[in-house]
């Protein structure tokens, strides 16, 4: 793993809002393949971490490079940069107007020209793997909560990403839909897709995460390979952390 | 159907009003606008020439006011200073100017001003459209507020440029969200065109008050008017209320049947 491409890499990047800091020179290095698994308290700039690395909130300082590209307000490198990167949100903000195979051919036509045949194609394929290609011609609000949110999945790999960032994916869901989401990301974290998650989901964190990073008031307390992170956390924070998350 | 049986009883309260009214001495004399009078006929002939003018200046006025109102808005939602500053100015500026106003100003004074001819119809359309547009500004800038910050970041997200993330994911749900207010504007615009009657537009108001001066016969010939207006505007209603719902027909999927469609659609979810 230590030779794999670096793939996102963050230098001592702050983020304030107002007077808040939400984070406090953070740094991070994601590599080619790699599984992160991102856990922590609420308020404790998970989300924020992952809205910087594509740009969703622009940092205050420090550095983030995605594949190299430094991000900045220059639009032509966002746009390149948004393009590598999927997202899958908490609230799967789907587009309610349009269909679920206009939702996932939408970008890849717009953004990458792809015709509007080879983008069905794909979208169908991945409603497939998605396991929902019955549910192609219909509206977003037809479909349950974890279906949705599969569909989000099956969006944002339509742009073909070379990273996938998921921010809190089955915290808005019910508990009988978080298995189906989740099986979903175990096969792309099986199929090699270099992934940064949030969640609090630890049973999912320990079967795919190849590093876990924990963090706690705006800062990454600790990151570490996933098993030892479980077995023998070092941190005082992440080992409350984990028996508050895991006692019940 | 039903829409015109209310047509009818709303026209025939008016008549029953006007009917129940002649309590006073005035003796009407309903043959400048009857039908079965060969000179009342001709009258209606000549009030109903004013519908082309009333019609297609509305109309003209709407369509440029609400281009226009849409960049002001988007103008107004920029991250650019410059660009919210202006969209300040314009609201501001145009809001405050009666339309009455605005329409002799435009008729008398930008000729001058620019030295350019402009003809009643060009000038009226124009001071209505600057007015309006105002308004309009401010009815999209509220449509696409409401629009859930989730819909922009996922845009983004995608990577799609603002154009196209307008285009296809803002404006498409914020204009479905502001149709009633801009039917609204639609109806006040049709009776807003009676202002250029002033500068001499030959649309429905102006035919009423040519035939005044001709026939002496004010309260007949104005409650014509009324009607004329009061039909022009049911009908206009009517497509603004049809297309909502047009419109909400594709939404319907969206919202009111979502929650109702879930049971069978996890139905059909768990035998996969």
């Amino acid at each position: 793993m230590a030779e794999a491409p670096v793939m996102v890499e963050l230098e001592k990047v702050t983020k304030r809002f107002g007077s808040f800091e939400a984070l406090k020179a953070v740094s991070l290095k994601v590599r080619l393949g790699e599984r992160v698994i991102v856990c922590g308290p609420s308020g404790s700039g998970k989300s924020t971490l992952i809205r910087c690395i594509n740009r969703l909130e622009p940092h205050d300082s420090g550095k983030i490079l995605v594949e190299g590209i430094e991000l900045s307000a220059n639009a032509k490198k966002l746009a390149a940069v948004r393009s590598e990167v999927g997202m899958v949100f908490q609230q799967f903000n789907l587009f309610p107007h349009m269909t679920v195979l206009r939702n996932l051919t939408l970008a890849p036509m717009r953004v990458r020209g792809t015709s509007r045949a080879e983008a069905e194609a794909l979208a169908m394929q991945l409603l497939k793997r998605v396991r929902i290609p019955e549910q192609a011609h219909k509206y977003p609000a037809q479909l349950s909560g974890g279906q949705q949110q599969r569909v989000a999945i099956a969006r944002a790999l339509c742009m073909k990403p070379r990273i996938l960032l998921f921010d809190e994916p089955t915290s808005a869901l019910d508990p009988e839909m978080i298995s189906e989401v989740l099986d979903v990301m175990v096969e792309l974290a099986r199929e090699g897709m270099t992934m940064i998650c949030v969640t609090h989901e630890m049973g999912f964190a320990r079967q795919v995460a190849d590093t876990m990073v924990f963090m706690d008031h705006g800062e990454i307390v600790e990151s570490a390979p996933a098993k030892q992170f479980f077995e023998a956390p070092k941190s005082d924070r992440a080992k409350l952390f984990l028996s508050q998350i895991l006692s019940h | 159907m039903t829409r015109f049986i209310k047509l009818a009883l709303v026209l025939g309260l008016a008549a029953a009003v006007l009917g129940g009214c002649s309590g006073s001495n005035y003796s009407w004399g309903w043959y400048v606008v009857s039908p079965f009078d060969s000179r009342g006929a001709s009258n209606i002939t000549f009030l109903m020439s004013g519908f082309a003018f009333t019609i297609s200046v509305a109309l003209c006025a709407i369509t440029i006011s609400v281009i226009v109102g849409l960049l002001v808005a988007l103008m107004g939602l920029s991250p650019n200073r410059v660009l919210r500053s202006a969209n300040i100015a314009y609201v501001e500026f145009f809001r405050a100017i009666p339309m009455l106003v605005m329409v002799l100003w435009v008729y008398y004074g930008v000729p001058v001003l620019l030295d350019v001819r402009m003809g009643v119809f060009v000038a009226g359309v124009i001071a209505l459209a600057l007015c309006d547009s105002a308004f309009e500004a401010e009815i999209f800038r509220a449509g696409i507020q409401s629009i859930d910050h989730g819909q922009r970041e996922a845009a983004d997200a995608l990577g799609l440029g603002y154009i196209d993330k307008m285009r296809y994911v803002i404006l498409p749900q914020a204009i479905r969200r502001v149709l009633p207010p801009l039917g609204n504007q639609f109806v006040y615009m049709m009776k807003a065109s009676s202002l250029l009657s002033v500068i001499g537009l030959t649309d429905l108001t102006r035919r009423a008050n040519e035939l005044v001066v001709t026939e002496y016969r004010p309260l007949e010939i104005y409650t014509f008017l009324v009607l004329e207006y009061l039909v022009l505007i049911l009908v206009a209603t009517w497509f603004v209320r049809r297309l909502e719902r047009r419109m909400a027909a594709g939404d319907r999927n969206n919202r009111s049947a979502g929650g109702a469609s879930r049971g069978p659609v996890q139905g059909a979810d768990a035998a996969v």
